[in-house]
C-alpha cells in the first residue's frame, strides 16, 4: 500500500500498514527455519520444540511437521505457558493461565528449542527460561522466532530468525497465523512512515 | 475479577468457570518436581482462623506457599483475642502489617463481610458460622467436573445437616449458577423451611433419602455438626444413621457412575459408613487434593493482577 503524499505531511494520526510477509513467504520462512534446525542440531535428535502461547504454539507444531517431512525424524512438540512467570504480571489485570504441555519424554536432558512469533524486548523469553527451569532440566536451550524486530532490553538473542525487521519503537509488528487468526501474514503498523 | 470472595453468590458462571479452569492448570504444578510458581512473590497472605480447622487452613497455606506468597498464620488461641481484642482491632493490626489478602474463618456468620470493610486487601471467606464456605463449594464443583466431565445438568443431592452447614449454602448457590440441579435431603428439623426459595429458585427438598438416590449423579454427605446443636434435632444418632446415613446397601442403589462426596471431617458410622467412605466412588481424598489447586486459583485471580 502506497502512502498518499497528503498523509505523509500530516501528523501520523492514521496508522500506516505494511505487509512484510505474505502467506507464501511465511511458509517459506518456516521451511527455512526447519532446515536450519536440522542443520544446526545434526538431524534434530533429542530435540523438543516448545511453543510460547499464543502464536508460538502453532509455529512449533508447523516446524515439527516440516522437520519430519524433510528428514523423517519425529521431534517432540509442547507448549510452555509463561503467564505466571511474567515480570509485568502486577501491572495489568489478572491474566488467564494457559496449559503447559510437555511431550511424553519430558525435556530432561533434551535440546529444547523455544518457539515464538516476535522477538522484541526479550522479556517473554526470560520468563520462558524461568518457566523452563521449573518443569525440567534440558541439556541446552535455543530460541527460534519468526520475526526479530530489535529493541532488546535483556541480553537475549535468537538462534533461528525468520525475518529481521528493523523497526522504530513507535511501530508495531503483528503476526497472524492460519491456526489462530485465519491467515498467515506479518504486518508492520507504522508510527511515522520513513 | 472480583476483589473479595465472601459468598458463592459473588461468582457468576463465567468467573466460576475461570476459577475452575485456572485450578486445572494449577493442579499440574502438583505433579512437578518443583511445586512452586512465582506469581505471588512478595505478597502477604494472612490466615485468620477464629475456629479450629485442619484441612482448610493447611490447604490455604499450601496454596499461598506454592504461589510464593508469604504466609502469616493467626489462630485465635494463643493470640490477643484471648485478652479481649475485637475483630476490628485485629483486622487493623493485620492491615498495618501490610496483608494483601486475609483468609478468614470465624464462628459468626457475616464476619468476613464486616472485615472486608475494614481492610484494603482482599478477603476470602474460609467459613463463617452457619453461613458460607465458598472455596469448599468451588473445590466440590471442581471435583465433580473432574470426575463426571461436566456440571450443567448434573443432579446433586446434598444430604444431612443443611441447617448448620455453610458448605451446603455455598454449594447450592454455586452449583445452581453452574447449571446443576440440587436436591436438599435431611430430617425436617435440619432443613430450614424457606430455604428452597431463599437461596436459589430451582432447588428441591426431600425428607426421604432412599427415594432420591437412584436419580442422582452426586451424593454430598454433610457432617452432623454436634458442636452447633443446642437442641435435639433428631431422637438418636442411631436413628439418624438409619434414615440419613449412607451405607453400603444405599450406595449400591446409586447409578453406576455416581460419586460420593464429603467435605470432612467425617463422623464415620454417623452420616457415612467406612465401607462407603473408603470405596472407589468416594472422592473424599481427591477433594482435599483439589482444594489446594482451587485455592491457588482463587488467590492468583484475586491477587495476581493490579485489579485492586
Amino acid at each position: 500500500m502506497a502512502y498518499p503524499p497528503a498523509a505523509r505531511s500530516s501528523p501520523p494520526r492514521q496508522p500506516s500498514v505494511k505487509v512484510i510477509l505474505a502467506s507464501a513467504d511465511v511458509q517459506r520462512v518456516v521451511d527455512r527455519i526447519a532446515h536450519q534446525i536440522l542443520e544446526k542440531t545434526q538431524g534434530a535428535a533429542d530435540t523438543v520444540l516448545l511453543g510460547i502461547p499464543t502464536r508460538g504454539t502453532p509455529l512449533a507444531r508447523r516446524l515439527a511437521a516440516r522437520i519430519s517431512t524433510f528428514e523423517d525424524v519425529a521431534v517432540g512438540v509442547g507448549v510452555l505457558d509463561i503467564t505466571l512467570y511474567r515480570d509485568d504480571l502486577r501491572r495489568q489485570g489478572t491474566r488467564a493461565v494457559g496449559p503447559t504441555e510437555l511431550p511424553p519424554g519430558g525435556i530432561d536432558g533434551k535440546r529444547v528449542i523455544l518457539v515464538d512469533d516476535v522477538l522484541f524486548s526479550g522479556r517473554t523469553v526470560r520468563a520462558a527460561l524461568d518457566a523452563l527451569n521449573d518443569v525440567g532440566r534440558p541439556a541446552s536451550v535455543q530460541l527460534a522466532v519468526l520475526v526479530d524486530r530489535g529493541h532488546r532490553e535483556l541480553p537475549i538473542r535468537a538462534d533461528y530468525v525468520g525475518k529481521n525487521i528493523p523497526t522504530s519503537l513507535a511501530e508495531s509488528v503483528k503476526v497472524t497465523l492460519a491456526e489462530t487468526d485465519g491467515v498467515d501474514e506479518v504486518r508492520l503498523y507504522g508510527g511515522s512512515p520513513s | 475479577m472480583i476483589k473479595h470472595l465472601l459468598s458463592g453468590a459473588d461468582l457468576d458462571a463465567d468467573t466460576a468457570t475461570e476459577i475452575l479452569d485456572t485450578a486445572a492448570e494449577m493442579a499440574t504444578v502438583a505433579g512437578r518436581e518443583i511445586k512452586k510458581l512465582p506469581a505471588l512473590r512478595g505478597r502477604t497472605v494472612v490466615n485468620l482462623f477464629y475456629e479450629d480447622s485442619t484441612r482448610t487452613r493447611i490447604s490455604f497455606e499450601a496454596a499461598a506457599k506454592r504461589l510464593s506468597a508469604d504466609v502469616i498464620n493467626f489462630s485465635a488461641k494463643g493470640s490477643s483475642v484471648t485478652k479481649g481484642e475485637s475483630l476490628k482491632d485485629t483486622a487493623l493490626t493485620l492491615q498495618a502489617m501490610g496483608a494483601d489478602a486475609v483468609v478468614v474463618r470465624h464462628p459468626a456468620s457475616g464476619a468476613p463481610h464486616r472485615l472486608a470493610n475494614w481492610v484494603d486487601g482482599s478477603v476470602v471467606n474460609a467459613g463463617d458460622g452457619t453461613h458460607e464456605h465458598p472455596t469448599q463449594a468451588l473445590l466440590d464443583a471442581y471435583t465433580m467436573r473432574a470426575r463426571l466431565g461436566r456440571l450443567a445438568g448434573l443432579s446433586v443431592a446434598v444430604v444431612g445437616d443443611v441447617l448448620h452447614s455453610r458448605v451446603a449454602r455455598s454449594n447450592v448457590l454455586l452449583l445452581s449458577t453452574l447449571g446443576a440441579k440440587v436436591t436438599l435431603v435431611g430430617p425436617p428439623t435440619l432443613i430450614p423451611v424457606d430455604i428452597a426459595g431463599a437461596l436459589a429458585p430451582a432447588i428441591d427438598v426431600s425428607y426421604d433419602l432412599d427415594s432420591v438416590l437412584p436419580g442422582v449423579d452426586v451424593v454430598m454427605m454433610l457432617r452432623v455438626q454436634r458442636e452447633r446443636m443446642n437442641d435435639s434435632y433428631f431422637p438418636s444418632a442411631r436413628e439418624y444413621a438409619r434414615r440419613y446415613g449412607l451405607d453400603g446397601p444405599r450406595m449400591r442403589r446409586l447409578p453406576e457412575h455416581a460419586i460420593v462426596m464429603h467435605p470432612g471431617p467425617m463422623n464415620r458410622g454417623m452420616e457415612i459408613t467406612p465401607e462407603v467412605a473408603d470405596s472407589p466412588r468416594s472422592t473424599i481424598v481427591e477433594q482435599v487434593t483439589n482444594g489446594v489447586s482451587v485455592r491457588m486459583a482463587v488467590l492468583y485471580l484475586l491477587l495476581g493482577g493490579n485489579n485492586r
